[in-house]
C-alpha cells in the first residue's frame, strides 16, 4: 500500500519537477531506434583486390566497345580545314594580311582554290576558326551588356558600365556595346564549286540556323520589337568604333538583322579556348541524289577585313559533316579505350595480387 | 528583447558607467549595508545602498541595439572570417573584381548570419531564463504597508528585508535575522551550488538569538559592514554595528546564499546583503572554456599550407600574365581589354591587379564552409554520444553530458588517463567492514559475509534494493511539495519555481542521489561479541546511573566501547531526519522524550528551555505541522511515535522489546552526512543499539540501549579540515558530567596525538595492538580511522575556552586562530580504537582498465588517500599486477633526494627492456613535492613513462594538476583527467580533457568537466568506441575538405594557363561560390556524422585498434600533401578530358565550363564514396539528393532569366547540354578515370598491408559465431601483460591461427571451412 503511494507520488513529484523545462525530461532513457544507436543497416563495403577485381574488369569490358564505336564514328566525319591567314608569301591572302589593320574601310579579296577529295554527302557546315583569339580573357567576356542585346531602350541609350570603354563615342552610346561586339568577325567567305567543264558554280550557304534558337528567340532582341523600323530604332546611337557598317544593315534580310543577326549572335558567345571556331554557313543538303559538295575543285572568296597578325593569330575555313556526337573528334574514343585498357591491365594486376597475396596477406604482413 | 531594454531603462535610472564612476571614490575594502526602509523616504540619492547592484540578473550578451556590431565584432575575432570579408570586399574594386560584387558577398553573409542566428537564440534561451528568474516572486517588507508584500526578484535591493518560507528559492545573498526554528536556526540546501545533498544549518546572527518576540523590521536600525562580493563560497566576514555601539562577528554560517533552497524552516527573514551580479552563486558562475582540439591544431596548420599554396598560384598566375601581356608588345590585340577608363595598362600593373583578383577567384581553397562543417559535425556527433543507451545509467536515470561541443574527436587520441581513486574508481559508498575497540579486534564475519553477497547479486537485484533507498528519499521531495502546495495554496500567485533549469536539475539531483544511503551502507550485521559486550556495559552503566554511582567505577576496557560509539555517533556533522518530515519530527521526539528525562537524566542548564519547549509542543504540533504536511500523514506519524515513547518508559530494557517496533523507529531516521564514512560509522553504531537519534546545533540526543536517550550538551564542533586531517566535538557528557572531547580522523595523525605512552601500560598496549590492525586493515585496502577522547578538567576547558572565544571573534586572520586553537585541544588523547571502512570498487573498473590499457593508454591513478589504501585498490582493479615489482618511492627526511634511486634503477631498466614494463610506481605527495621539481622533473617522468603503471598517494589537489600539466607539456601526449570531487576539478581543467563523474560528490567535478559520465567503466566506450569514431570520422571529413577544395580549384588553376592567366573562369560564379556550400555540402556531413570505419563491438573487444587515434594514423601531416597530390591528379583528369573532346570546337565558354562542374561534382561524390565506409540509406540519400540539387539549381538557373546573370549569362546552356550525347558521354569515363589511382591504391592496400582497423573492418564481416571464436582467442593473447608496446603481435598470431584452420577468402566476407 505505501508502496503504491510512493510511487504514484513520485511520478507526480517528477513531472512537476521537469514538466515546464523540457517536457522531454520524464525519462532521460535515450531511445532505442536504430538511428540513435548508429545501428542503421548499411552496405559496408571493403575495398581489397577480390572485392574491386569484378568493377575493374566489368569497367574494362565496357568501356573498350564503347571507345572502338567513338573511334569509328569519329573517323567517318569528313573534315576539310584551309588556314587563309596570310603569313606565307605563297598564300593568296599575304598581300592582304600585310596592309591590314583595323582602320582600313577599303576591302581586300583574296581567292583560295582546293580540291575535296572525297564527296561531302549529308548538310556541310562551314566555320571559320580563329587560332591565338583569346575569347575567354575576363575583362573580354565581361565587356557586354545582355539588356542591351535584349532589346530593352533604356540600355540602348545608355550601356552598362561593363561596356567601358568601348560604351560610347562622343556621348553617343554605342549599340552594339562591349569589346566583344567591338572586335566581330566581319570577313565574308563566299565557296564557288569548279566545275570540270570549267564553270564556276556559287554555292548556297544558309546564314540562318546557326545560332542557339534560343538566343535568337528569347536572349538576342530588336530594341522596338520586331516590326519597327530599325533604321529608326538605333537613331541617336553609333556603330562600334572597328565596324563598318552599324548594326542595322549587318543584313538585308529582316529576320537576320540588328541583333537578331546570326553571325552577331555566334559572335558573341564566346569561345571557351583560344583556339576555337563559329559556324558561319549551312551548305543544306539537296534533295536530289548528289552530294553536297561533290569531289573536285573549289574556290574559296574571302573579303579579308578582320587583322589577326598583330596578335599572331591564324584564320582557317573549316567545311566538316557531323555525326551525334558532334564534329570529327577521335579524342573520347582514344579516351575511351585507353581508360577501359587500363582498367583491364589494372584487373589483371589486382587479381595477380589477390592470388598471391590475398589468403595470406593479414598475418605476413603484421608479423613484419 | 524589446521588454528587458524597457525594464533595463526603467529600473536602473542611472546607466551602468555612472554607477560605476560614483562607486568608486565611495569603496574601499569593505561594503555597508543600511536596511532600506530607514531611507525608504529618501529615495535615489539619498540611499546609502543605491550603489550596491540590484536583483536583477542579466546574462545575456546583446541587446536590440548592440546585437548587430558587438555580435559582428566577435564573429571577427575569428581570423577566416575577416579574410573572407576581406575577400568579398576586394570584389567592389572594379579593377580587380572577378565576381558580381553582391554575388561574392552571399556565402560570406550566409556563414556570418547562421552563426548570428545561433547566437541570437541561444542569447534568446538566456533572456528567457533571466526573465523567469527575475519574475519569481518574494516577500519583501516594504514599510508604507507595513508588512511583506510580494514582490519580484529583481525588485529586490541590498538592505531589503525578506520572509523567506520553507522550500523557497532564495533570491538574493541574505543575512539571516530571525527564523521561525525554535534554535534559531535555518536549514539550507545547497545542491545548486555545490551539488552536496545534505541540509545545511545557518544560525540567526547573534545579536538577535535571544529576540522573543517575531522580528520587526521597523525597529532594526543597526549597520553591517562586510566583505565585498567575491566569489568564495565557503566565506564570509563581518560584523553588525548596533545603534548601541555594540559589534557583533558575522560568519559565513549567517548567510543564506542564493540559489539555496530554505528547507525545515517555517519562516525566516533576512536582509539582502549581495543582490543580482554580486551574489556568491552569480560570481561562481563561469562559463565553459573554450579548447581546441589536437585534430583542429593540425587541421590549421595546413589550412596555413593552403594559404601559401593560394599564394603560389596566384603569383604564379600573376607573373604568367605579365609575361603574357608583355609578349604582345605595344600593340595591343582586341580580345585585351583596356581599363573602363580608357587607360592602356602596363605588364606590371596588370599582374599586380591579376594577383588581387586571382585571390578572389581561388578563395575556395581555403574552405569557408569547413569551420561551420565542423561545428555542425561535432554537434551531431554530440548528440549521438548523448543517445547512446551503452551510456546511459539507469540507476541514476542520467547519461553522458557532454559540456565541451568542440573536443569530442580528441577522446580518440588520448594516450594518458588520469584517475582519482575515491568516487571514480570506487564507489564511494563507505561501508563499515570492521573495528578495533581498546586492541581488542571484532572482525566482523557477519558483516563480510554480508557484503560479500551483495557482491555476488545479480544486477538486476542491485537495482531493485538501490530502488528501495531511493524511494524514501524521493517521497522527501514529493513531500515537500505537496506541503507547498498546501501552504500556496493560500496565497494568491502561485509560486513557479520548477520553471528554471536550474531547478529542474537540482530536482534531478536530488532524487538520483542515493548514495549515502543504500542498504548496503545501512545494514550493518553487529559483530556478536562486541554487542554483548555494548550490552553488559550500557546495562552496567544504567546500573551505576540508577544507584547514583559514579560512572569512573566503570572497568576501563568497557567504558573504552561505549565512549567508543558514543564518538563514533556523535562526532560528526550528520544531520538526522527522518523521510516524512525532517527534522520536524525529530525535534518533536526529542522534545518528548525530554520530558521524561527531566526525571532521570543529569539536569543541564538548558533545561528551562526544555520545559518551555515541551509545554509548547502540542499547540506547536495542531499549529505547525498541519502546514507542513497532509493531516493524515501527521496523525498516523503521531501515532508511530506514541509507542516509542511508551517503549521508553517499559521498564523492560529496549533491546529486548519486540523487535517491529524498533525497526519503525529506525527506519524513521535518515542520516545526512557531508561525507559518506562519516554516514557509514553513525550507521555502523546504530547497529551496535547507539543510534543518533536528534542534532541541534548544542545538542546532540543519542540511544543507548538500556540508557534511552542521553542528550549530550554540544559545546563545540571543530570541523574536519585536510591540513589537521581529523575533527572533534566537544561536549558535556550527561552521565559523568564530565567535558569530553571526542576526535576522529587519519591515523597518522591521531597516533602521534595520543597522550604519551608512559601513563599507563594499558594504553601503550592499545596503541601498540590498534597500529598492528590499521595495518592490517589498511593491506585489506580499508579505509582506517582513529577514535580518541580526551577529557577536560573545567579549569583546561575554561582556559582554552577563553582564547577560542577570542579566535571566533576575531576578524583578521580568523581562519588561522581557529587553527591554532584546535591544534591546542587535539592533545594527550586517549585512543578508543579504530575503524575500517570499505571504499567499493565501482562496477566493471578492473575490466575498464584492463582494456584501455590494452588500448596503449597509459593509466595513472593520483588519489589524496594513504599508500596502503591506494596500493591495496590499485590490485584490486588490477592496475598493479601481483607479478609486477613494486617500486615505492617515499621520502622521511626533507633532505633526502629519492632520485638517487632512480639513478640506480634506470641502467638496469635500460639493459631489460621488457622487464621495464613490469615496474609499478608509487609515489606519495611528500615525495611527489620534490619530483616535481623543476631539477628533478625530467627524471621523475623517464622512470614514470619506464613503469607500467604509476600511482600517486597523498597529493594534494595541485599536485594533481601539476602532475598532469608535467605529463601533457613535457611528453607532448594527449591527457584525460577523470575524477568526481572538487579536489579533482584542477586536474581536470588542466587536462585536454576533464571528464567528471556524476552523481557521487557533488557537481563541481561535473561543472568544471568537459564530459560527465555516470560511472567511471563508461569511459570504455566512450573513448574506445565514440571516441574512434569521432576521431576518424573528422579526420577524414576535414582532409577530405582540402582534397575537395583543392580539387576544385585547380579546375580554374589550369585554365589559366588557356586565357592568358587573365583571371577568369570557364565555371560560372554561381557554381563557385556555391558549390562547397550547397552541392557537394550534405554527403560529407553525412559521412561525417554516421560514418563507421569499424562496429562497436569490434572496437571494444579488440581494444589495440585504439592506438590508430593515438598515433593519429587517419590524419599523418603527409597525407594532406597526398590528398592534395591526389587533387591536382583528379583536377587535371577533370580539365584536360573536357579540354580536348571540346578542342577545337564551336563550344562557349560556360557550356564548356558547365560539364566541367558537373563532372568534378561527380568526382568529389565518388572519391567520397570511396572513402565512406558504411552506406546507410542516408549516404545513398545525401547523394542523390546532391545531385538532384545541382541539376535542379542549374535548369533552374539556367531557364531563369536571358539577359541577367552577367557576364555569363548561361540561359539554356544546362538545358542543352543534357540533349547531347556528349556531355553523358563526358560524365561516364571522367569520373572514374580520376578515380582510378585511389581505387586501386585502395584495393592493392586492403590485400597487402591492410591497417589495423582494415582487419577489424574484415573481422566485422566475419559470421558471428567465427569471429567470437577469434576474439576469445585475441582475448586470452593480449591479456598477457607484456602487450601494451607490442599490441598487434597477438593479432598477428591470431590471423595465423585463422590461417591454419580457415582458408579465409579475404575481403569477400565468405569463410570457407576446409579441415
Amino acid at each position: 500500500m505505501m508502496a503504491s503511494s510512493y510511487s504514484a507520488k513520485d511520478e507526480d513529484g517528477h513531472i512537476t519537477v521537469s514538466g515546464p523545462g523540457g517536457g522531454t525530461l520524464r525519462n532521460k532513457k535515450p531511445e532505442n531506434t536504430a538511428f540513435k544507436q548508429q545501428r542503421l543497416p548499411a552496405w559496408q563495403p571493403i575495398l581489397t583486390a577480390g572485392t574491386v577485381l569484378p568493377a575493374f574488369f566489368i569497367i574494362g569490358l565496357i568501356f573498350i566497345p564503347i571507345g572502338i564505336g567513338l573511334y569509328v564514328t569519329s573517323n567517318n566525319i569528313k573534315e576539310f580545314e584551309i588556314d587563309y591567314t596570310g603569313d606565307d608569301t605563297s598564300s593568296p591572302c599575304y598581300n592582304c594580311a600585310q596592309n591590314f589593320s583595323w582602320n582600313n574601310t577599303k576591302s581586300c579579296t583574296c581567292i583560295i582554290p582546293f580540291q575535296l577529295d572525297q564527296p561531302y554527302e549529308s548538310n556541310v557546315f562551314m566555320y571559320y576558326g580563329l587560332s591565338n583569339f583569346y575569347q575567354n580573357h575576363r575583362r573580354y567576356v565581361k565587356s557586354r551588356d545582355d539588356s542591351q542585346l535584349n532589346g530593352n531602350i533604356d540600355s540602348l541609350k545608355k550601356p552598362s558600365k561593363e561596356c567601358e570603354p568601348y560604351a560610347s563615342v562622343d556621348n553617343k552610346p554605342i549599340a552594339p556595346c562591349g569589346a566583344i561586339a567591338n572586335s566581330m568577325f566581319n570577313d565574308t567567305l563566299k565557296l564557288f564549286y569548279n566545275d570540270p567543264n570549267g564553270t564556276s558554280v556559287p554555292i548556297l550557304l544558309t546564314s540562318t540556323g546557326i545560332a542557339w534558337w534560343t538566343d535568337k528567340h528569347v536572349k538576342f532582341r530588336n530594341p522596338g520589337g520586331n516590326n519597327a523600323n530599325l533604321t529608326a530604332v538605333f537613331q541617336g546611337t553609333v556603330k562600334p568604333v572597328n565596324w563598318h557598317r552599324p548594326v542595322y544593315e549587318l543584313d538585308t534580310d529582316p529576320e537576320n538583322n540588328g541583333f537578331i543577326n546570326e553571325d552577331f549572335i555566334v559572335w558573341m558567345r564566346t569561345a571557351a579556348l583560344p583556339t576555337f571556331r563559329k559556324l558561319y554557313r549551312i551548305i543544306q543538303k539537296n534533295n536530289n541524289m548528289a552530294p553536297t559538295l561533290p569531289r573536285g575543285n573549289y574556290t574559296l572568296v574571302v573579303d579579308y577585313n578582320y587583322p589577326v597578325r598583330s596578335f599572331e593569330g591564324r584564320k582557317r575555313m573549316i567545311l566538316s559533316t557531323i555525326s551525334w556526337m558532334g564534329g570529327k573528334n577521335p579524342f573520347l574514343g582514344i579516351a575511351y579505350i585507353t581508360v577501359g585498357s587500363v582498367c583491364f591491365f589494372l584487373g589483371v594486376v589486382l587479381l595477380v595480387i589477390h592470388h598471391k597475396y590475398g589468403n595470406r596477406n593479414n598475418s605476413a604482413n603484421i608479423s613484419n | 528583447m524589446a521588454r528587458h531594454s524597457e525594464e533595463d531603462a526603467g529600473m536602473a535610472k542611472a546607466p551602468p558607467a555612472a554607477r560605476q564612476r560614483k562607486k568608486k571614490p565611495k569603496e574601499n575594502k569593505t561594503r555597508t549595508v543600511h536596511a532600506n526602509i530607514l531611507h525608504d523616504c529618501a529615495k535615489g540619492e539619498e540611499n546609502p545602498n543605491r550603489h550596491y547592484a540590484n536583483n536583477k540578473i542579466k546574462t545575456t550578451k546583446y541587446t536590440v541595439l548592440s546585437f548587430l556590431p558587438k555580435n559582428l565584432f566577435e564573429q571577427f575575432h575569428r581570423f577566416a572570417n575577416v579574410y573572407f570579408v576581406f575577400i568579398a570586399l576586394l570584389n567592389f574594386v572594379p579593377v580587380v573584381n572577378a565576381f558580381q560584387p553582391e554575388l561574392a558577398l552571399a556565402p560570406v553573409v550566409f556563414i556570418l548570419s547562421v552563426t548570428a542566428i545561433k547566437d541570437l537564440w541561444e542569447d534568446y534561451r538566456r533572456h528567457r531564463s533571466d526573465k523567469e528568474i527575475n519574475h519569481m516572486d518574494c516577500l519583501v517588507y516594504s514599510r508604507a504597508e507595513r508588512r511583506y508584500v510580494e514582490k519580484y526578484w529583481k525588485e529586490v535591493r541590498v538592505g531589503d528585508f525578506i520572509r523567506l518560507r520553507c522550500n523557497e528559492l532564495l533570491p538574493a545573498d541574505v543575512l539571516l535575522l530571525s527564523s521561525s526554528d525554535p534554535d534559531r536556526l535555518c536549514h539550507i540546501e545547497t545542491a545548486t551550488l555545490d551539488g552536496e545533498t545534505n541540509l545545511k544549518q545557518r544560525q540567526v546572527v547573534r545579536s538577535f538569538y535571544d529576540l522573543d518576540c517575531e522580528f520587526d523590521p521597523l525597529k532594526y536600525n543597526s549597520i553591517i559592514e562586510c566583505e565585498k562580493p567575491n566569489n568564495d563560497l565557503n566565506r564570509f566576514r563581518g560584523y553588525i554595528i548596533h545603534r548601541s555601539g555594540r559589534r557583533d562577528a558575522l560568519y559565513k554560517e549567517n548567510l543564506l546564499l542564493r540559489g539555496c533552497t530554505i528547507r525545515n524552516t517555517e519562516e525566516a527573514v533576512g536582509i539582502v546583503i549581495y543582490a543580482g551580479h554580486e551574489t556568491k552563486a552569480m560570481l561562481n558562475n563561469n562559463g565553459p572554456r573554450y579548447k581546441r582540439s589536437k585534430l583542429e591544431r593540425q587541421m590549421n596548420v595546413d589550412v596555413f599550407w593552403c594559404v601559401i599554396i593560394l599564394l603560389v598560384m596566384c603569383l604564379f598566375a600573376a607573373v604568367g600574365h605579365g609575361l603574357w601581356m608583355f609578349q604582345y608588345g605595344d600593340n595591343r590585340p582586341v580580345f585585351d581589354v583596356l581599363s573602363p577608363e580608357g587607360t592602356n595598362l602596363s605588364p606590371i600593373m596588370s599582374a599586380i591587379y591579376l594577383f588581387l583578383t586571382m585571390i578572389i577567384v581561388f578563395q575556395v581553397l581555403i574552405p569557408i564552409s569547413l569551420f561551420v562543417s565542423i561545428e555542425i559535425v561535432k554537434i551531431c556527433q554530440v548528440y549521438f554520444i548523448h543517445q547512446d543507451m551503452d551510456l546511459y545509467d539507469e540507476e541514476t536515470d542520467s547519461h553522458l553530458q557532454c559540456r565541451a561541443l568542440n573536443i569530442t574527436e580528441d577522446l580518440g587520441q588520448m594516450q594518458y588517463i588520469f584517475s582519482d581513486k575515491t568516487g571514480t574508481l570506487t564507489e564511494n559508498k563507505m561501508v563499515f567492514r570492521r573495528c578495533t575497540v581498546a586492541g581488542v579486534e571484532y572482525s566482523h564475519d557477519a558483516n563480510a559475509r554480508r557484503l560479500a553477497m551483495y557482491q555476488e547479486m545479480d544486477s538486476e537485484e542491485e537495482e531493485c534494493m538501490s530502488h528501495g533507498g531511493t524511494l524514501p528519499r524521493r517521497d522527501s521531495v514529493t513531500s515537500h511539495q505537496s506541503a507547498r502546495v498546501v501552504l500556496r495554496s493560500q496565497s494568491t500567485k502561485s509560486h513557479r519555481r520548477t520553471g528554471s533549469r536550474a531547478e529542474a536539475k537540482r530536482a534531478s539531483i536530488l532524487s538520483k542521489h542515493t548514495a549515502f544511503s543504500s542498504p548496503m551502507e545501512k545494514d550493518i550485521t553487529p559483530d556478536p561479541k562486541l554487542l554483548d559486550k555494548v550490552n553488559d556495559c550500557s546495562s552496567q552503566m544504567d546500573f551505576m546511573r540508577f544507584h547514583s554511582q559514579p560512572m569512573s567505577q566503570l572497568p576501563s576496557d568497557l567504558s573504552d566501547i561505549i565512549d567508543f560509539f558514543i564518538a563514533l555517533t556523535i562526532c560528526n556533522t550528520v544531520v538526522v531526519s527522518s523521510p516524512n518530515q525532517p527534522r520536524h519530527k525529530v525535534t518533536l521526539t526529542c522534545s518528548g522524550q525530554k520530558h521524561q528525562f527531566g526525571q532521570t537524566s543529569v539536569r543541564s542548564k538548558r533545561d528551562h528551555l526544555w520545559t518551555g519547549l515541551h509545554n509548547d509542543v502540542l499547540p506547536q504540533l495542531h499549529s505547525r505541522l498541519p502546514l507542513k504536511s497532509p493531516v493524515k500523514t501527521i496523525e498516523d506519524f503521531i501515532k508511530r511515535f506514541t509507542p516509542s515513547l511508551e517503549q521508553v518508559f517499559s521498564p523492560i530494557p529496549p533491546s529486548y522489546d519486540g523487535k517491529a517496533s524498533w525497526n519503525l523507529e529506525e527506519g524513521e531516521l535518515r542520516y545526512e552526512a557531508e561525507s559518506p564514512d562519516e554516514a557509514a560509522l553513525v550507521y555502523a553504531a546504530r547497529a551496535y543499539k547507539c543510534s543518533l537519534v536528534g542534532r541541534l546545533p548544542d545538542q546532540v540526543i543519542v540511544e543507548l540501549p538500556h540508557l534511552g536517550k542521553l542528550s549530550f550538551e554540544l559545546l563545540h564542533t571543530l570541523g574536519f579540515d585536510s591540513t589537521r586531517k581529523r575533527m572533534s566535538v566537544v561536549v558535556r557528557h550527561p552521565l559523568t558530567d564530565q567535558i569530553t572531547v571526542y576526535t576522529k580522523g587519519a591515523d597518522s595523525v591521531i597516533m602521534d596525538l595520543i597522550k604519551p605512552p608512559d601513563t599507563g601500560k594499558r594504553q601503550k598496549k592499545i596503541v601498540c595492538r590498534t597500529q598492528h590492525y590499521l595495518n592490517l586493515y589498511a593491506a585489506d585496502g580499508l579505509r582506517t580511522l582513529c577514535i580518541a577522547k580526551k577529557i577536560l578538567s573545567k579549569e583546561e576547558y575554561a582556559c582554552w575556552l577563553q582564547r577560542h572565544l577570542a579566535a571566533e571573534t576575531a576578524i583578521q586572520g580568523r581562519e588561522e586562530l581557529l587553527f591554532e586553537s584546535a591544534l591546542r585541544l587535539e592533545t594527550n588523547l586517549h585512543l578508543l580504537g579504530a575503524t575500517g571502512i570499505e571504499d567499493r570498487l565501482q562496477d566493471g573498473v578492473p575490466e575498464t582498465i584492463a582494456s584501455l590499457r590494452k588500448a596503449g593508454l597509459q593509466i595513472w591513478v593520483l588519489t589524496g588517500d594513504k599508500q596502503e589504501t591506494a596500493v591495496n585498490i590499485a590490485y584490486a582493479c588490477k592496475l598493479l599486477d601481483p607479478e609486477e615489482e613494486l617500486l615505492t618511492l617515499n621520502t622521511f627526511n626533507t633532505n633526502f633526494s629519492p632520485f638517487d634511486i632512480y639513478s640506480s634503477s634506470s641502467p638496469s631498466s635500460q639493459s631489460t627492456p621488457f622487464l621495464v614494463h613490469r615496474l609499478g610506481l608509487v609515489i606519495d605527495g611528500r615525495t611527489l613535492a620534490y619530483a616535481l621539481d623543476k631539477s628533478l622533473e625530467d627524471k621523475f617522468l623517464a622512470v614514470a613513462r619506464s613503469c607500467r603503471s604509476v600511482l600517486c598517494c597523498r597529493s594534494t589537489p595541485l599536485q594533481k594538476s601539476m602532475v598532469v600539466k608535467l605529463v601533457r607539456n613535457k611528453l607532448k601526449v594527449m591527457t584525460l583527467a577523470i575524477g568526481d570531487g572538487a579536489n579533482d576539478v584542477s586536474m581536470i581543467q588542466v587536462a585536454d580533457v576533464g571528464v567528471g563523474i556524476s552523481g557521487q560528490e557533488g557537481m563541481q567535478a561535473v561543472m568544471a568537466s568537459d564530459f560527465a559520465l555516470p560511472r567511471f567503466r563508461y569511459l570504455q566506450k566512450l573513448l574506445l568506441v565514440h571516441g574512434h569514431w569521432c576521431y576518424s570520422r573528422l579526420a577524414n571529413m576535414i582532409l577530405y575538405f582540402f582534397y575537395k577544395n583543392a580539387m576544385f580549384v585547380a579546375l580554374i588553376f589550369w585554365y589559366q594557363f588557356y586565357c592568358g592567366f587573365s583571371g577568369s573562369a570557364m565555371i560560372d560564379q554561381w557554381y563557385l561560390i556555391f558549390f562547397n556550400l550547397m552541392f557537394s555540402a550534405f554527403p560529407q556531413l553525412i559521412t561525417g556524422t554516421l560514418d563507421k570505419d569499424v562496429s562497436a563491438e569490434t572496437l571494444q573487444q579488440l581494444p589495440q585498434l585504439y592506438v590508430n587515434g593515438q598515433n593519429s594514423e587517419e590524419y599523418k601531416p603527409y597525407m594532406f600533401w597526398m590528398n592534395m597530390i591526389d587533387a591536382f591528379y583528379q583536377s587535371l583528369v577533370c580539365f584536360f578530358i573536357p579540354y580536348f573532346a571540346y578542342a577545337d570546337s564551336d563550344v562557349d565558354l560556360f557550356t564548356w565550363g558547365t560539364p566541367i562542374t558537373t563532372l568534378a561534382l561527380f568526382t568529389i561524390l565518388l572519391h567520397l564514396g570511396t572513402e565512406t565506409k558504411t552506406w546507410t540509406w542516408m549516404n545513398w540519400m545525401s547523394i542523390a539528393f546532391s545531385i538532384a540539387l545541382f541539376f535542379t539549381v542549374a535548369l533552374c538557373y539556367n531557364a531563369s532569366c536571358p539577359a541577367c546573370y552577367s557576364p555569363s549569362n548561361p540561359y539554356w546552356t544546362m538545358q542543352r547540354l543534357l540533349q547531347e550525347p556528349l556531355f553523358y558521354l563526358l560524365c561516364f569515363i571522367t569520373p572514374i578515370a580520376a578515380l582510378l589511382p585511389r581505387f586501386f591504391y585502395r584495393a592493392c592496400q586492403g590485400t597487402l598491408f591492410p591497417s589495423p582497423v582494415q582487419l577489424g573492418r574484415q573481422l566485422d564481416k566475419l559470421p558471428a559465431d567465427i569471429r567470437r571464436n577469434i576474439l576469445s582467442l585475441s582475448r586470452v593473447k593480449v591479456g598477457s601483460p607484456l602487450c601494451p608496446k607490442l599490441p598487434f603481435l597477438s593479432l598477428a598470431k591470431l590471423w595465423s591461427w585463422l590461417d591454419a584452420h580457415f582458408l579465409l577468402v579475404a575481403g569477400s566476407g565468405n569463410i570457407e571451412v576446409c579441415f
